[in-house]
């Protein structure tokens, strides 16, 4: 988990994404071939914006032993002002999310490897 | 004239009452409110640390400003929770806000004056021409033990500052710091919640530090009380600002503005930058501002700033006051869970 996570910390941290400056394609996470254009594109590291609207949402009651102090929390599909669609967690109640919410992106705390372990941070949206 | 070119604030949405503090422990709410003078605090949410408020406020700081991040090349972050006791909060915020990767970088520790320290670091790298653009955040989400009359007061919170040279909103005109070896609050390795002094954290501990550090600066630039628009003193709850300001000559009218423990709560390394961060929020160019913070151990940072023209073109919205306003009620038993009262197991 450990490695992977520093890997990618940039793209969770940050909402950064792939741009293809062929068809003007905005994706997340970042991509090394478009997959429009494939050979023809020609993809780009660019920021995507951190405004959007979900798209869609599922409610969590079951979450895994990191999450069980949020549950029930909710996990959505936003589509970035940008276009492009980025999943996560929705910091609100289940009562308040409806689809064409707008959102913006915060800075949350995901989870904890327990008490002595990594914390893991990263991107979230909240309702504007 | 090194000064601040930035600034933006975090404030948790949720609040807990003291009211409902005092319904669990059986206190009376309304003496603890006139005695301490806070009626309500700031509570972070389980997804929220000082690390995440920190990038909060320092992302807002940027977003105001237009800098480009990797114009930032120092972070420093003051807090007495930091998430990590051996792993640097300043690296996160550094990496979440995309600061250059060639950045001095370091957390800071002083009680409830550590992000003040972190702004005079910035400051003095900035006239040594160091850097360009450092950012300096005081940021906490600060314990209590359950039934210990801190439980009122000590919440979550913190402000952010780009300090530079260019296009400044207010410069910082002098600083310094008066430090003494007091022991009124404190919290030994490994253990969850701090100790205090009690009755000693106030006369030779807060009093003495913010008053002579205060009265110090003011001397030295050949100021009074008279010629500042505000003065913000560090609010470990509402009665100490309150009193400090009428020991050294200040009116009500010139701390109202900055006194926003009351709705708040005491938010350490960011309360006194909160409550200068509210100032900011209405002050006119010319006008001058005095800040004195104040760190258990012990020690005060006072500042004078004087606030320029740029000051009218930049954005200030949302205001500090307004995030106040935006505030979710919560009761004890949630609150309990959300900072960890309850031990799971
Ligand atoms: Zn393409």
């Amino acid at each position: 988990m450990l490695p992977r996570f520093w890997r990618k910390i940039k793209y969770r941290y940050r909402l950064v994404g792939s741009y293809c400056e062929n068809c003007g394609e905005y994706y997340h996470p970042p991509r090394n071939l478009c997959p429009k254009c494939r050979r023809k594109g020609s993809i780009k590291e660019v920021p995507l914006g951190s405004e959007g609207t979900i798209l869609s949402y599922t409610v969590v009651h079951d979450a895994p032993d990191d999450f069980k102090l949020q549950k029930p929390y909710v996990v959505g599909l936003v589509k970035l002002d940008c276009g492009a669609v980025v999943t996560a967690q929705i910091c609100c109640k289940p009562e308040e999310v409806e689809i064409g919410k707008r959102v913006r992106a915060v800075f949350r705390k995901y989870s904890e490897e327990g008490e002595d372990g990594i914390i893991y941070y990263g991107t979230k949206f909240e309702l504007i | 004239m090194v000064g601040i070119v930035s600034y933006g604030t975090y404030i948790p949405a949720y609040r807990i009452k003291a009211e409902e503090i005092a319904r669990i422990w059986g206190e009376n709410a309304e003496s603890i409110k006139s005695g301490l003078g806070v009626y309500e605090k700031a509570v972070a949410d389980i997804d929220e640390d000082t690390a995440t408020i920190s990038v909060e406020a320092s992302r807002e700081a940027l977003k105001r400003c237009g800098i480009p991040s990797e114009e930032i090349k120092a972070v420093f972050v003051g807090s007495e929770s930091h998430p990590y006791a051996v792993k640097p909060t300043a690296t996160i915020v550094a990496e979440a806000i995309g600061a250059n990767r060639f950045c001095y970088a370091a957390d800071l520790e002083f009680a409830c004056k550590a992000g003040t320290a972190g702004m005079q670091i910035c400051v003095a790298m900035v006239k040594a021409g160091m850097i360009k653009y450092g950012l300096a955040v005081g940021a906490d989400t600060s314990q209590s033990s359950p039934g210990d009359a801190l439980e009122y007061s000590a919440a979550s919170g913190g402000a952010a500052f780009i300090i530079g040279e260019n296009e400044t909103i207010a410069e910082v005109k002098d600083t310094l710091s008066f430090t003494t070896d007091t022991p009124d609050f404190w919290r030994r390795e490994g253990m969850p919640y701090p100790s205090h002094g009690g009755r000693f954290t106030g006369e030779p501990a807060y009093f003495r530090h913010v008053y002579t550090a205060a009265k110090e600066i003011m001397k030295r630039n050949n100021l009074s009380p008279e010629d500042f628009s505000y003065a913000v003193f560090h609010m470990p709850n509402g009665k100490f600002p309150t009193r400090v300001a009428r020991m050294l000559g200040f009116s009500s009218e010139q701390i109202e503005q900055g006194l926003v423990v009351r709705r708040i709560g005491n938010t350490y390394s960011g309360s006194s930058l909160l409550g200068f961060s509210a100032v900011l929020d209405v002050a006119k160019p010319g006008e001058r501002i005095l800040l004195t913070s104040f760190g258990s151990g012990a020690g005060s940072d006072a500042f004078i700033f004087e606030v320029t023209e740029n000051i009218e073109s930049y954005p200030r919205e949302p205001k500090v006051w307004e995030k106040i306003e935006r505030a979710r009620y919560i009761d004890y038993g949630l609150y309990a869970k959300l900072r960890k009262k309850i031990r799971m197991v």
